[in-house]
């Protein structure tokens, strides 16, 4: 493993390239939020503001052959991972300009171009295709990683339990990055799990387990980074656990009832963006000027990804069995 | 020609299709050091080695859902699954991933995988060895549902399948791993029609899987009173042939369906459905359904048979809906 490739370079332009990814994510989020309740985002919507330091970091690490696979609270992932704000946000329009065509919404994001394999919405339910996506890479020969993101609230399912199983037993190169917001929708860590210490659990498959707080970018990137040279030199799966606080409802009908307004107040405190951007500034990596033109920057992109879903089309009905199965058999 | 068991015309298949194409590979419970339950793939670890004939751990859901994550990643991967009972632990991989991910990525990737699995009942293995679920399968949009009845389908189908670019689930009654045939050399065998593997004039029977062979029987019990059938085998049940079972029914005006799934909710009741739908003016009678009775399947033999479809409860039917006494 060579140490270039773990090692984080955190000059002006990296500092720049975090901050700016992260404000994507916010700010793109927070356009969402907005057109949901101008009805403009209909069905589920799930932020993931807060936990953007967790995309973010992983990303980092990654390399464009690499496969991803995310949950219903996606968005992040995909914008980060390259998929198009336009192309995102016409999916969450319903419109034929999405990245899944209109026929995902914002739980189903996909996007063969950056190898973005969804968009889950089974909580669980992504873990063995990230398996069988690294066991195709393996039996092919080629050096990729699969990296699956899910929640705390996955490890409770079968599938998180069988699939870091066979992934251990098999030696598939896989990281598995687990989000721990600490809470399933609204069911507690601690009210749901007999050993609420994840990394521990992933630990006793045998794989290499790490837990980072997944509110420091620095962090995840640096342990995503050691993470994935362990894969690529070992072809054995990797366990990363990012400690992280979700700021907004698990989803947009949401009233909280299951934890204290001091307690979200208290992350938002350590939250990703704040946090990162005063060190950045302290550091002078970063100045006033910089944060105001990733601002500009993100405002101009995000008005041009609505202004890209507000323009989409809507696919004719008569499409509607379309991509159900092949048009015709090999 | 030579005499070929249906359990070894499969084990064939899968070794043509894993010598044709090095992307083809075999994995589920005990398919490689057992030799496979039903020992289906005896023999092919040897063979192809590990790597290919994968044993995988008790994890229907992981390595089902690993099977559609490498089939996304390239691969030909064959799942087998012990029993179709077994496969409702992989039910969330096969319904909400196999059958969903070309629709919901709008066309961007697909699941060019094969399910197999045994089915069906009459081995005296009780209520959770027994029973037949391909027909619920065949609710799913996004993906085909094959009941290969006949030694030619079992060495026939699986190399279509493997060629859609879609998920295609195999239905392998497993009383029929013993049944021998002779085949011809190689067979062309398509994945999208029903085959008559009778021809009458009186009435159709339309059956399918493990339950080709006693309509078969019943039917010829019905020509010797006088009473002359077709015996159509959906060989496919989705999508289902809708022309080949209308045009049946068109000939004849008479249908009985035997079907070893429970009859409500069932793709027997599916095909009356259609039938009524679309072939209502061409009947002269009521249609009449054999299917398993609606008790969870028992262990003692005489209840078992009196749970299954039989070959004398398929002529009753036959001569009731021919207005013939029982």
């Amino acid at each position: 493993m060579s140490k270039a490739s773990t090692k984080v370079q955190l000059d002006h332009t990296h500092c720049r390239h975090l901050l700016l990814q992260m404000t994507r994510i916010r700010r793109f989020e927070e356009k969402c939020a907005e057109l949901y309740t101008q009805e403009k985002i209909r069905g589920f919507l799930h932020l993931y503001i807060g936990e953007e330091a967790v995309a973010v970091g992983v990303m980092e690490a990654l390399a464009p052959q690499d496969a991803v696979v995310a949950t219903y609270r996606e968005h992040g992932h995909a914008l980060v991972r390259g998929v198009s704000a336009g192309a995102i946000m016409a999916e969450m329009y319903g419109k034929q300009e999405g990245c899944s065509g209109g026929r995902g919404g914002s739980m189903h994001l996909f996007d063969a171009a950056t190898r973005f394999y969804g968009g889950n919405a089974i909580v669980g339910g992504g873990l063995p295709l990230a398996a069988g996506l690294a066991l195709a890479d393996k039996l092919a020969g080629r050096s990729n990683v699969s990296v699956c993101f899910f929640g705390e609230g996955a490890v409770a399912e079968g599938e998180f339990h069988e699939t870091l199983n066979l992934a251990a037993l098999w030696q598939l190169p896989v990281l598995f990055v687990c989000e721990n917001n600490l809470y399933a929708m609204g069911t507690a860590l601690d009210i749901s799990e007999s050993e609420t210490d994840i990394s521990a659990k992933a630990a006793c498959y045998r794989m290499q387990s790490d837990a980072v707080d997944g509110m420091n970018v620095v962090n995840v990137e640096a342990a995503a980074r050691r993470a994935v040279a362990a894969i690529r030199e070992t072809g054995r799966p990797y366990f990363l656990e990012c400690r992280t606080y979700r700021f907004r409802a698990h989803s947009m009908f949401d009233p909280q009832l299951y934890r204290a307004k001091a307690e979200v107040e208290e992350w938002k405190g350590r939250g990703p963006i704040t946090r990162f951007k005063t060190w950045a500034l302290e550091a002078g990596e970063l100045n006033d000027p910089d944060i105001e033109a990733i601002e500009q920057e993100v405002a101009h992109e995000i008005a041009e990804a609505v202004a890209f879903a507000e323009a989409g089309t809507w696919e004719p009905v008569g499409h509607l069995f379309h991509n159900v199965g092949a048009e015709r058999r090999a | 020609m030579t005499q070929i068991s249906y359990r070894d015309a499969i084990r064939g298949a899968i070794r043509d299709a894993m010598q044709a194409d090095p992307r083809v590979f075999l994995m589920g419970e005990d398919v490689g050091h057992y030799g496979g339950c039903y020992a289906v793939s005896k023999g092919l670890l040897e063979e192809f080695g590990p790597d290919r004939i994968r044993d995988t751990p008790l994890s229907e859901s992981a390595f089902t859902g690993a099977g559609i994550g490498a089939a996304m990643g390239g691969m030909r991967p064959i799942v087998e699954i012990m029993t179709c009972n077994f496969s409702l632990l992989a039910l969330d991989q096969i319904m909400n991933n196999a059958a969903t991910i070309r629709h919901m990525s709008g066309g961007q990737f697909n699941v060019p995988i094969v399910i197999r699995m045994a089915t069906g009942g009459g081995r005296q293995l009780g209520a959770q060895h027994s029973h037949s679920l391909e027909g619920w399968y065949a609710h799913i949009p996004g993906i085909r549902v094959l009941a290969p009845a006949t030694v030619e389908d079992a060495a026939g189908m699986l190399a279509p399948a493997l060629a859609d670019p879609d998920p295609v689930l195999i239905f392998e009654n497993a009383l029929l791993y013993n049944e021998a045939a002779a085949m011809n050399g190689s067979v062309d065998i398509d994945i999208d029609h029903a085959a008559l593997r009778r021809e009458g004039s009186d009435i159709s029977l339309i059956t399918y899987g493990g339950s080709l062979g006693k309509t078969l029987a019943a039917a010829e019990e019905l020509y010797v009173s006088g009473i002359s059938s077709d015996v159509l085998d959906l060989r496919v049940l989705r999508p289902l042939d809708e022309d080949a079972i209308l045009a049946t029914v068109a000939k004849t005006r008479r249908a009985v369906i035997v079907d070893e799934g429970w009859r409500t909710g069932s793709i027997s009741a599916e095909i009356m459905a259609r039938l009524v739908e679309r072939g209502f003016w061409n009947l002269d009678a009521p249609i009449a359904r054999v299917c398993s009775e609606e008790v969870p399947i028992p262990y003692a033999r005489h209840l078992e048979e009196a749970a299954l479809p039989s070959i004398s409860a398929i002529v009753a039917a036959a001569r009731s809906v021919m207005g013939r006494s029982a």
